[in-house]
């Protein structure tokens, strides 16, 4: 029962886990991306249509992939070389991915299809999420994406090619994106539905927010914020009685909270937040 | 910096005009002929739910086939039930629509207060109890088919335990709840009900999340009350058994699925667009069930189901069409042991439409 229940947070956590990782080093890079609900249907989308054409799950990851790439290959252009708004290019992003999803999709909704087992992706994500702390933590690259993120104009002096790095960075988030999408779509509800993301892309937002921009901590907030959506439905199916609007809620506030208590000193949220994010860089300037 | 601010607005107009086209290519409004009516449509979800929407929508080709060259429609899919629902149904009414369905429980206030300002167009609403002049409600007795699912599953759980995947606390779903419980404890009187209200009718993640927790705390039968099939899907891959949802889902879980409660709502749409086009419409409240073919079950499951069961549910069906079979026939008492409906009587629709209430022996509380 309580091994059930882990598996069934295990499964359900998992998507959240690649959205938000992803998104943390966009982040670290100096960029916010608000695109992930559409990345993650657009790569839910192009994994299914490929299985059900090719009937093979490893096309399925690399169209998947590739769409991820795509995506957020076209947000980068448009961000840092046309310095368009990250806030609004972000949000168009995602009305574009649920459109573009819909249409792609629309021949095959209610196909059916045969899921893939969920637990070698659960396993890859915890092995993703270690890779990135250890990659912020020791490695030169991942200082240099930190440095980039938190002043553009030093990392550039130094010379280092500041949109060079973000453009990279802003395709791993686009690629792990789609693989939240991939998994959903493949491995944990297997079908093709619209908007079937349901949400999940904002509460991946919130997450790298709560984590205060900390790998390790992405893994603890998301297992928080999984953890308690199933711990309310079983408490639920016992008969325990409380809203569950509060909990669909939840993350959200969490966030909020977590966002007054870093901003009320200053100096925590100079150490987490990095300094240049959403700021344009023109290397002119 | 300015002089980059021209292409970048010129291509996120591009990016969000096409995101938009691609969201509402299926509501582009057609040429029509003078006498040609305009019927319009808005649904909760994607035609493609396999579904409540998808039930409507093959009612609205039912009523296109029908009424061939009389009348035209056009939907407006995924609307949402708050303000943007005014939005939509406006944009409808201003189009020159002539009947407008909103199909959705949550659209009522909303038709209303649209259909305020357009006293000539004529509305009406699924699942509702406002109407006015120029708004008429309709429902089907989904309850009925909750009948005889009950009873299936009373006779084919082995745990005792049956796991209910709710949506919202409305009295639609708790009429549901209560018509199946009622049903289910007659033949089996051990059942126990297990209920997990997921406050959404469109998820299928958290919908599947729903049935795998039921499936864990020990429920062998899962039944929803939501629209997509990945509870049925889920209890296919936990090796349970489920109930379809709205229309029939067989081919996505074919040794789970025992047999669905089938929205059909093709001959009303036909009905209604008659009436439009002959000019006999008028305000009314329909609420029709197996007896007018507006609920139908699906093919029973030979392969799960004895034949002896899918005998039985068939004399149920005839007996709530020739009305000797009454879903909520007395006695029945609620939670507090109150006597609601006495023996030899029904309840009255009246009781049925406001339903808020969960019958005895179902150990749970409604959601306030």
């Amino acid at each position: 029962m309580i091994f059930g229940i882990v598996n069934i947070i295990l499964i359900g956590t998992t998507p959240l886990v690649f959205a938000a990782i992803g998104e943390l080093v966009v982040e670290k890079s100096g960029v916010l991306n608000l695109g992930l609900e559409g990345m993650m249907l657009v790569g839910a989308v192009s994994a299914f249509v490929t299985l059900v054409l090719t009937d093979s799950y490893l096309a399925a990851l690399i169209v998947s992939l590739i769409s991820g790439l795509v995506m957020s290959g076209l947000f980068a252009f448009l961000v840092l070389y046309l310095m368009a708004n990250q806030v609004a290019t972000g949000l168009a992003l995602t009305i574009f991915g649920i459109g573009i999803s819909s249409m792609i999709g629309k021949k095959y909704v209610g196909t059916p299809i045969d899921g893939l087992s969920p637990y070698f992706l659960i396993i890859i994500s915890f092995l993703v999420v270690i890779f990135i702390g250890y990659f912020f933590k020791k490695t030169k690259l991942g200082l240099i994406v930190k440095a980039v993120g938190e002043s553009h104009h030093s990392a550039h002096s130094l010379g280092f090619n500041v949109i060079k790095i973000r453009f990279i960075s802003i395709l791993f988030g686009g690629a792990m994106s789609a693989l939240a999408g991939f998994y959903f779509s493949i491995c944990y509800a297997p079908m093709w539905q619209e908007g079937m993301i349901a949400g999940r892309g904002w509460i991946a937002l919130a997450l790298v927010v709560f984590a205060t921009w900390k790998p390790e901590r992405i893994l603890l907030g998301a297992y928080i914020f999984g953890g308690v959506a199933i711990m309310q439905m079983n408490l639920q199916a016992f008969g325990v009685k409380f809203p569950g609007q509060f909990f669909n809620m939840m993350p959200y506030l969490v966030t909020i909270l977590v966002l007054v208590i870093i901003s009320g000193n200053k100096l925590r949220i100079k150490l987490s937040a990095p300094a240049c994010l959403t700021l344009p860089f023109n290397k002119n300037q | 910096m300015k002089k980059n601010t021209l292409p970048i607005i010129i291509i996120l107009a591009v990016l969000l005009g096409a995101g938009g086209f691609f969201i509402s290519n299926q509501n582009n409004v057609q040429d029509t002929a003078s006498d040609q009516k305009k019927i319009g449509f808005i649904y909760i979800g994607p035609p493609g739910d396999h579904g409540w929407t998808y039930m409507h929508d093959q009612g609205r080709q039912t009523m296109e086939a029908e009424l061939g060259d009389s009348i035209t429609t056009t939907y407006i899919e995924n609307v949402p039930e708050n303000a943007d629902a005014v939005r939509a149904i406006r944009k409808l009414a201003e189009s020159g629509h002539d009947l407008i369905f909103t199909t959705s429980f949550n659209y009522m206030d909303q038709t209303l207060e649209v259909a305020k300002d357009f006293p000539d167009i004529k509305f009406e609403h699924a699942t509702g109890y406002k109407r006015a002049d120029n708004v008429a409600t309709y429902n089907s007795r989904f309850y009925e088919g909750r009948t005889i699912i009950g009873h299936i599953a009373g006779k084919m759980t082995k745990t005792n335990t049956i796991g209910y995947i709710a949506s919202f606390p409305i009295p639609e779903v708790i009429r549901g709840i209560n018509s199946f419980y009622l049903a289910a404890s007659k033949v089996n009187p051990d059942i126990k009900i297990k209920v997990i209200w997921a406050y959404t009718w469109y998820d299928p993640a958290k919908e599947a999340d729903a049935a795998n927790t039921l499936i864990n705390q020990g429920a062998d039968i899962i039944v929803q009350h939501t629209d997509t099939f990945a509870p049925c899907q889920a209890a296919e891959k936990a090796g349970v058994l489920a109930f379809g949802q709205a229309s029939n889902q067989e081919q996505f879980c074919p040794n789970a699925h025992m047999t669905a409660i089938e929205d059909v709502w093709g001959p009303y749409y036909a009905e209604r667009a008659k009436a439009l086009v002959d000019g006999s419409w008028a305000s009314q409240d329909t609420w029709a069930g197996m007896k007018e073919g507006h609920v139908v079950m699906s093919d029973y499951n030979t392969k799960i189901l004895p034949a002896d069961l899918i005998a039985e549910a068939k004399a149920m069906e005839a007996r709530i069409i020739d009305g000797s079979l009454h879903s909520f026939a007395g006695p029945i008492y609620n939670q507090d042991g109150e006597l609601v409906v006495p023996e030899g009587s029904v309840a009255d629709d009246g009781m049925l439409a406001g339903m808020m209430f969960y019958v005895q022996g179902i150990e749970d509380q409604v959601p306030q």
